[in-house]
């Protein structure tokens, strides 16, 4: 009997969620034994025609990592769909828009006025810009557009499953692949991560004051940050209580707070919402003015919780109430 | 001491040796009469009206003043005996011929038997008898008289003759002169200041109002002599069950109850930043309440209605609706000033000749007889003037105006400004919420209305309980009301308050919040946060946890809970989510 | 979707409010029985304390189509929960940071603190609110609803291809 096929592409990412499943290590020998990995960009050499041939639903798994923010990665997307029986988004990019979600504040001007004019290291006095269209002696050369919004992968197509993390930690992916090799899988729909929150399985749970409260915020460079206590007892950014657990805490072990790449809990809808919710109920002040000089220190509020979930979040993308051109206000 | 028997007119009894024969008799209930005995001083023996006939049962006999005598064992008493009586007769004879027109000396006269003394009848009223003197060195600590020359020039007198600087005008000296001759009176013409009378008498221990609970005297330390020098203590010399406790101070209780009903009361209006009344700057300028004062006849006054300089005023006014219905004061109208506004025209009408005006907005007279009532004062010749009374001055514009005060008002109902003169002008003041109605509703989490009154929990359906449960309110606190409704709210609270007393037992409200474990981290986000102390830490399972007879239902835990574990019953997110669906699904 | 005329004139601003049962919504009630008349945009969720509020329903209520929410709440120091103003207040705030960032005028998300007796401010509010966005305009947020419907999320797909909005 041949082997279930599953293929893997990727879309807007940086590559780690590729590094993670090498970072199987010995296990990806256990992988390649029990399944035939027909796609791959990154490592194998087969083409985007070889998966238009295949049959609908032809590929056992497909694992799509990355947002999706040009017409090619969108095409991808859709192709990867029709040809996969189960598709699953792979890492936060694809679960929630990830990193590159946070160009939601941009649109693509702005963006390419930056990158190709503004940026303190381009020289361009020509003015050069990449175009969707050029004419060449040999005829006609197209480029996928660039999209102004970055969606999520489930904004473009219909997802079975979610691996989340950035990149999915590796006892989370070899949990998720053998309930795939089981047939093991939960209902569809289901994020493959335990739905309770970080504090439940935090190293340093236990240092956490029954009557904690936050006197004042801190950033990670600004104090010496103990590696036994509670991050956030220490004025830090740890988003950990609203984030799924199952990552073994990696972060935190590394004496940093968690930035949340997991997602929430499946009783949050907006995770940015929710997480500064919590944190702000837990600062301990009540007069205006106090309140307001101390989430002053916040300096980044959406890259602080928000940081991988803009595209996935209520909002999605900035509103149109302030001048797009401008800068971030 | 030892006890001793004596024989007092052939009754024996058993008394303290050295006793004295008086206090003796007096258990007995033999009457013996005095004039210079006080039975909390040291006696003096001056009068010797108390003589009795002292014996050993061996022949030995003596004629002795009881007041001072020592009883001895075997001692024998006559008390009425001719040798005692012509004794008693030949002392008072004497007294008479220096002070005959004394009342107290012509009855003892009479009881004696004496017709006409012998030695004539002198005018003088001081009988020597020494009480004022030793009533204010004994009793009261002042030492403020003391007797004076000597021989037949003796007499009672001050230092030098002049105003004691001692005298602490307690009254003691005039209330034991047995003879009336020291009595207190005013040294200056009387004036009556308006706005500082009180309900007297001001004794220094009374019982402070008929309806006090407990109905017991309590000492007021500003007149007591003991609280200013020291002395006295007569009061807990004659408490027969040692009551009386000068250490005495206040001390807080803490009492458990399960109900609590306020009712504070109110504020009397303060009419001095309304500066066009005038009052505070000229006098015979009062309110309601210092009229109502001035008209009790336990007052100063004895119920008199007096200008400040002790005459009857000629005419009268009454102005209505100051410090309500007055943006400058407060918008809402009192209630009840009208009605008690008219009850002082009725008063002043009746206990003096004086012209009453009333100046009013509107008359409101709602309640069982109270519109019968205006009509009645409108026959009894009250004048009504419909008008916001614009000013009262003292500036005088014709000669009878002159010395008076001077009403300015619009009557609206002839649409004339008028000015009418006045000796006496009352302020019908409103009424206010209580001065420390804010701290007290913020020591029991209720709100209050706009004017500042307490908030009632709805104002048709709900008049006596308030948001929070188990407190309720009753009376001027809720809103300006007079005495019958005030009456009728107080048992409705009571009874309202007694409803939770008899169940026993107390309806929580269901929207608690719940927690489900198998979503809880044990992040302890939500503990810190309830105010309540619903949420604690499980030791051993690590996670929260949620005393449900505790939790109010407020939510706050569940919007801070980072992880969607802890729901609000009857307001969970999802239901939250999809009311905010349907009232935004609408064209 | 909000209703998006061609002038601001005519654009009748949706509201959602979320008013606290113990004031806000007794003085919107008082406001009622005293017959005081008020722009009717607004829509009230009732919640028991503004310490109940989730910023998450805030982005629901504008995700949903609303131009503005308001929230309501009693004064600081009389929650009759005592504090749960104060969370509401401090989440509030961050929130309106987030929001600044995010594009989203000032005036289209407003805290009040109304008590119970004041019926005459939850009138003032309400028209106020409602002319401060009748002047900003309906607020266009991104949409996206993908039902499961491969052909129209194509064709969607298609359409906003380096378009800003829907």
């Amino acid at each position: 009997m041949s082997k279930p096929k599953v293929g893997i592409y990727w879309c807007a990412s940086c590559g780690g969620c590729e590094e993670a499943i090498v970072d199987l290590n010995e296990d990806i020998l256990r992988v390649v034994g029990a399944v035939d990995i027909v796609f791959w960009p990154v490592a194998l050499d087969f083409k985007k025609e070889d998966v238009e041939h295949m049959q609908d639903r032809e590929l056992a798994v497909g694992f799509v990592n990355g947002a999706i923010r040009t017409s090619e990665q969108a095409e991808m997307a859709r192709l990867m769909r029709r040809k996969s029986a189960v598709l699953i988004a792979f890492g936060s990019c694809s679960h929630m828009g990830g990193i590159p979600g946070l160009a939601n504040l941009n649109d693509a001007k702005t963006i390419f006025d930056r990158v190709y004019h503004q940026a303190p290291s381009v020289v361009n006095t020509e003015g050069v810009v990449p175009q969707a269209q050029t004419k060449v002696p040999e005829g006609d050369l197209t480029l996928p557009s660039f999209w102004d919004t970055v969606k999520t992968l489930d904004q473009i197509v219909d997802v079975d499953y979610y691996l989340p993390g950035c990149p999915p930690p590796v006892k989370l992916i070899t949990e998720a692949l053998g309930a795939i090799l089981e047939g093991k899988l939960p209902a569809k729909g289901a994020v493959l991560a335990p739905d309770i929150s970080l504090c439940n399985e935090c190293p340093r749970k236990d240092s956490k004051p029954d009557e904690f409260s936050i006197k004042e915020f801190k950033r990670p460079h600004e104090i010496d940050i103990d590696p036994q206590k509670c991050l956030l007892d220490q004025g830090l950014l740890c988003m950990g209580p609203s984030t799924r657990s199952g990552c073994g805490a990696a972060c935190v072990s590394g004496n940093m707070p968690c930035t949340g790449c997991i997602g929430p809990t499946s009783r949050v809808r907006d995770f940015g919402a929710k997480a500064l919710s919590a944190i702000a109920s837990s600062l301990d002040y009540r007069d205006e003015k106090d309140i307001l000089s101390h989430i002053e220190k916040i300096v980044d509020p959406v890259g602080s919780f928000y940081r991988y979930s803009l595209p996935w979040s209520m909002l999605h993308r900035r509103a149109s109430d302030f001048d797009k051109k401008g800068a971030l206000k | 001491m030892a006890m001793i028997k004596i024989t007092i007119d052939g009754h024996p009894i058993e008394v303290e040796e050295g006793s004295y024969v008086l206090d003796a008799a007096k258990k007995l209930g033999i009457e013996i009469p005095t004039l210079c005995h006080y039975p909390h001083m040291v006696p003096y023996a001056a009068c010797r009206i108390c003589s009795v006939e002292a014996r050993d049962g061996k022949g030995w006999t003596k004629i002795v003043t009881s007041c001072n005598y020592p009883a001895w064992d075997g001692l024998e008493i006559s008390t009425d005996t001719p040798r005692v009586l012509n004794a008693r007769r030949m002392n008072l004879e004497m007294l008479l011929s220096r002070c005959a027109p004394i009342p107290v000396l012509q009855k003892l006269a009479r009881q004696l038997g004496i017709e006409k003394p012998r030695w004539g009848l002198g005018e003088d009223t001081c009988i020597l008898c020494g009480m004022c003197v030793r009533v204010c060195d004994e009793v009261v600590g002042a030492h403020a008289l003391e007797f004076s020359e000597r021989g037949i020039f003796r007499k009672v007198a001050t230092p030098f003759e002049e105003e004691s600087g001692d005298c602490i005008l307690c009254g003691a000296c005039a209330k034991v002169c047995p003879t009336g001759h020291i009595v207190m009176e005013d040294i200056e013409q009387r004036e009556i200041i308006h706005d500082e009378i009180t309900l007297g008498p001001n004794a220094a221990i009374s019982i402070p109002t008929r309806q006090a609970v407990p109905n017991v005297p309590v000492i007021n330390t500003e007149y007591c002599i003991h609280f200013n020098t020291g002395g006295c203590k007569v009061c807990s010399m004659v408490c027969p069950k040692d009551c009386i406790n000068y250490e005495d101070t206040e001390q807080y209780e803490d009492i458990k109850v399960g109900t609590i009903i306020l009712a504070t009361g109110f504020n009397a209006f303060d009419p001095s930043p309304l500066k066009q009344y005038g009052y505070g700057r000229y006098s015979n300028i009062i309110t309601a309440e210092e009229f109502e004062m001035m008209n009790n006849a336990s007052g100063p006054t004895g119920g008199k209605i007096l200008l400040a300089n002790n005459k009857e005023p000629h005419a009268v006014g009454i102005i209505h609706c100051v410090g309500s219905r007055d943006t400058n004061a407060h918008p809402y109208c009192s209630r009840v000033c009208c009605m008690y506004s008219l009850k002082l025209a009725h008063l002043i009408k009746e206990r003096t000749e004086a012209e009453v005006y009333n100046f009013y907005i509107d008359m409101r007279t709602p309640g069982k007889g109270y519109e019968e009532f205006y009509e009645r004062l409108s026959n009894e010749k009250v004048h009504f003037v419909r008008g916001r009374v614009a000013e009262v001055t003292d500036w005088a514009m014709t000669p009878e105006e002159e010395d008076r005060l001077v009403i300015r008002v619009e009557d609206t109902l002839i649409g004339m400004v008028r000015r009418i003169p006045v000796d006496m002008v009352v302020l019908s003041i409103g009424l206010e919420p209580h001065k420390d109605a804010e701290e007290v509703r913020r020591l029991f989490n209720i709100s209050c209305s706009s004017d500042g009154w307490f908030l009632e929990r709805h104002p048709k359906l709900g008049p006596v309980s308030t948001f929070t449960d188990g407190i309720f309110i009753a009376g001027a606190c809720q809103g300006p009301k007079d005495i019958p409704d005030t009456v009728a709210q107080a048992g409705a609270a009571a009874a309202e308050a007694m409803v939770l007393v008899d169940k026993g037992v107390v309806e929580l409200e269901p929207n608690t919040a719940y927690l489900t474990e198998e979503f809880c981290s044990g992040c302890k986000t939500c503990i810190p946060l309830c105010p309540f102390s619903a949420l604690s830490f499980n030791v051993e399972k690590k996670i929260s946890a949620i005393n449900e007879a505790l939790c109010k239902g407020c939510g706050t835990c569940v919007a801070a809970c980072p992880s969607g574990a802890l729901q609000q019953n009857l307001f969970d997110d999802e239901q939250i989510y999809e009311e905010i669906k349907g009232v935004l699904n609408y064209v | 979707m909000s209703d998006s005329s061609m002038t601001n004139n005519s654009f009748e601003p949706r509201i959602v409010a979320f008013f606290c049962n113990w004031c806000t919504y007794t003085a919107a009630d008082l406001a009622g029985t005293s017959r005081m008349t008020y722009a009717p945009n607004a829509r009230v969720v009732r919640l028991m304390c503004s310490g109940r509020l989730d910023p998450q329903f805030v982005l629901a209520a504008l995700r949903e189509g609303a131009d503005g929410v308001l929230i309501g709440g009693c004064h600081p120091g009389d929650c009759h929960y005592q504090e749960g103003n104060y969370k509401a207040l401090r989440r509030y705030k961050l929130l309106k940071m987030l929001l600044r960032k995010m594009g989203i005028d000032d005036k289209r998300v407003r805290l009040e603190w109304i008590s119970a007796s004041e019926g005459d401010r939850v009138q003032a509010v309400m028209n106020e609110i409602v002319e401060d966005i009748r002047k900003l305009g309906p607020l266009h947020l991104e949409s996206w609803k993908y039902q499961g419907n491969l052909a129209a999320a194509q064709e969607l797909s298609d359409a906003i291809k380096g378009v800003a909005y829907v």
